[in-house]
């Protein structure tokens, strides 16, 4: 009964879909942005050139192939970026520079992570606090707690072990000369994502309650319980990108800063649709690779700061226009 | 709601180019000034540079002698960063050094002008100050509060300025040229005409970080190397990386010169992952970055904005309170650099990454621990 119902709701909510499949644009938005890298840097094409382009996307990546999980809900979770700053600082703090103290460290701040999205999910299902404000509290909460776990300033160093999953490189491989474990790591947990997401049943149900959260409640599907678990998921993403982040370029007090919205911007470019419904965890993934592009690219070309951001902000703006357009022309809202 | 969120990210990157250099951060006089001060003999007691001073000018503080004990008011711009972190800590130990300070009342502005303005309003109506202490947050911004709060009270400005002569001292370290010559004369001695320098900065508009960069610039231009670029890393760790990357992929870069040391260790980390030398650096004096130098032998240089500046306003607000004269209007400190020969000195692992050495702060209560050391 729950299974054909939610069927119905899938077949209505890509009315086009089946019938006319299309190419998500953020595809060619960033296959243009890497053939440009390209051009103004044939070393980009070398090994070292793509593969730390992928290291340094792998956690806005991840984070927004968690952040599709809220959205596609019908929520947006603010709180990502602290989830990260916490990870961080919290695991420096924890770590105290005991390389041995690794592994449970990074279990302790997935399971901080899961707490956030748990409560988070609750605030949202049962207190029926718009997700926005509940994730945004969340995030000043969570600012602040990292604030007072370390009074402002790192009190120490992630040790090599930490910083393996970030930083660390796999030499020798053939053909690449060298595989980032971050690189592994976006791969892992983007099939991960990818599956949950659009082979499974939950996956279905997470679109149906973003699409219209009475109907799939009429018909039964849980919808309190999906939406905790998007949010734990998200979270949990946060905690993936901090350990990365970490790993990349060490500890500091802010380090999440700005990402929460970040990732939400690459889930649009990848063609979410804010308010829920619709997106697609390998789009938001491109969307992410798309807006780490459009900064590698500025990078290389060398204009000055000031005119940097015009551009930066315009091929943002182009960027969701036409994922908004696909979507107008597929029929969706 | 996304239309929402597009328009605000645009404004918010148009709005960080809209604060362009509209004043002049590029001053020949200033620059000859500090480059002076960098080399000259500051008065006051050897080994305690947070009581020394250039130049004669005194200013008399009888008529704001009052019987003890004191109650130290003090609005903060912020504990945003880790300077200020340790700052804020000397100041607080420095407190405890003085018995006749009853109270010292701290007021956290967070990093806005509007809560700074309002929390010297509050400070003045709360009429508990003998003295008040003002680190602003901005200069323009800040100064008509400043003003009102010196028909009040006696008052003591440090760290960044404001446009008034009001208060009765302006406490700082020689400043932002000189930070900027001492990281680019370093360049500039140590790497060969036409070589390549690439220069990273935090954020644009700031004028302590502003004259830095335009100093060394007018360094490197008249010996003739070769500018990559300027790049803002907003004090981000990875972008700080990411940066250094893609300019390692364009090309060779024999020296970077920072304008502030909390990423250095970032941009160290950049030549490593991709095997190459690091090349001549300057940072600041945080201790990842130090001891980053000594283990690896780097060529390089720390120029500081001392955080034992922090202890200065207490102690000038003591002495005005018992009538004593301080340096003034302007009181400048040195502003020393960590050079190779004084490194060991000043390199402690038991200190947290971003602890500031040239603290001056090893000699007060509660030290290492307030610090966050062990």
């Amino acid at each position: 009964m729950t299974e054909k119902t939610v069927e119905m709701t899938e077949a209505s909510l890509f009315p086009g879909k089946r019938r006319l499949p299309q190419v998500n644009p953020v595809y060619f938005v960033l296959a243009a942005l890497l053939c440009a890298i390209a051009l103004s840097n044939p070393n980009f094409l070398e090994p070292p050139g793509y593969l730390n382009f992928l290291k340094r996307a792998a956690p806005l990546a991840i984070l927004a192939a968690g952040q599709i999980y809220v959205i596609v809900s019908g929520g947006f979770d603010l709180s990502v970026g602290s989830v990260i700053t916490l990870t961080v600082v919290g695991s420096s703090m924890l770590l105290d520079n005991n390389d041995d103290a690794t592994w449970w460290v990074i279990l302790v701040m997935f399971a901080i992570g899961a707490a956030v999205g748990l409560i988070n999910g609750l605030v949202v299902s049962y207190l029926r606090v718009p997700s926005l404000i509940a994730t945004l509290g969340m995030m000043i909460t969570l600012n602040g707690a990292a604030f007072m776990w370390s009074s402002g300033s790192p009190r120490g160093y992630l040790p090599d072990t930490f910083r393996f999953f970030g930083r660390y490189n796999i030499k020798g491989m053939p053909l690449i000369q060298f595989l980032p474990v971050a690189l592994i790591v976006l791969v892992v947990v983007g099939i991960a994502l990818f599956w949950l997401m659009h082979r499974t049943n939950l996956g279905r149900l997470l679109h149906a309650i973003g699409d219209n959260p009475r109907a799939a409640q009429m018909s039964g599907v849980p919808v309190e319980r999906i939406r905790i678990f998007a949010f734990v998921i998200s979270s949990l993403s946060g905690v993936t990108a901090g350990i990365l982040l970490g790993g990349f370029a060490g500890v500091s007090t802010d380090v999440g800063t700005g990402y929460e919205l970040q990732a939400i911007t690459a889930t649009v470019i990848g063609g979410a649709q804010l308010l829920g419904g619709r997106g697609s965890v390998p789009a938001s993934i491109a969307g992410a690779l798309t807006l780490a592009a459009i900064f590698t690219l500025l990078n290389f070309i060398g204009l000055p700061k000031p005119t940097r951001d015009v551009v930066q902000g315009l091929i943002l703006i182009v960027a969701v226009v036409l994922a908004t357009y696909r979507r107008n022309r597929a029929g969706g809202r | 709601m996304r239309r929402f969120l597009t328009t605000t990210m645009a404004i918010a990157l148009l709005a960080h180019t809209a604060q362009a250099q509209q004043l002049n951060f590029d001053d020949p006089a200033e620059f000859a000034k500090q480059r002076d001060q960098l080399t000259a003999k500051a008065n006051g007691p050897e080994g305690e540079p947070w009581v020394q001073y250039y130049g004669d000018s005194m200013v008399d503080t009888a008529k704001y002698k009052k019987d003890g004990p004191y109650t130290i008011c003090f609005s903060n711009a912020g504990v945003n960063n880790a300077w200020r972190v340790t700052g804020w800590t000397n100041m607080q130990a420095e407190v405890k050094l003085h018995p006749e300070i009853k109270e010292l009342i701290h007021v956290d502005a967070e990093g806005s002008d509007d809560k700074q303005i309002a929390d010297i309003d509050d400070l003045i109506a709360g009429g508990k100050c003998s003295i008040l202490i003002v680190s602003p947050n901005t200069t323009a911004a800040l100064t008509p509060a400043v003003e009102k709060a010196c028909a009040a009270l006696p008052v003591v400005v440090f760290d960044r300025g404001v446009q008034t002569k009001c208060p009765i001292s302006f406490i700082h370290p020689v400043g932002g040229y000189g930070f900027g010559i001492q990281a680019g004369e370093f360049v500039a001695n140590n790497v060969p005409a036409g070589a390549n320098v690439l220069m990273l900065r935090i954020v644009p508009g700031v004028d302590v970080l502003e004259t830095r960069a335009s100093a060394a610039k007018r360094i490197f231009d008249e010996k003739g190397l070769k500018i990559l670029g300027q790049e803002f890393t907003e004090g981000d760790n990875a972008k700080t990386k990411s940066i250094v990357e893609d300019y390692l992929q364009r090309g060779n870069i024999d020296a970077i010169w920072m304008d502030a040391g909390a990423t250095a260790v970032a941009a160290i980390e950049a030549f490593e992952d991709a095997g190459i030398p690091v090349p001549v650096i300057t940072g600041e004096d945080q201790q990842d970055f130090l001891q980053k130098w000594k283990t690896d032998g780097l060529k390089a240089t720390a120029p500081t904005y001392p955080t034992y500046q922090w202890r200065t306003p207490i102690i000038a607000a003591v002495k005005i309170l018992k009538g004593e004269s301080i340096p003034g209007p302007e009181w400048v400190l040195p502003q020393p650099a960590i050079t190779a020969e004084s490194l060991d000195t000043y390199v402690n692992d038991k200190m947290p990454p971003l602890h500031h050495a040239m603290c001056g702060c090893e000699t007060l209560p509660a030290y290492p621990a307030a610090w966050g050391g062990k």
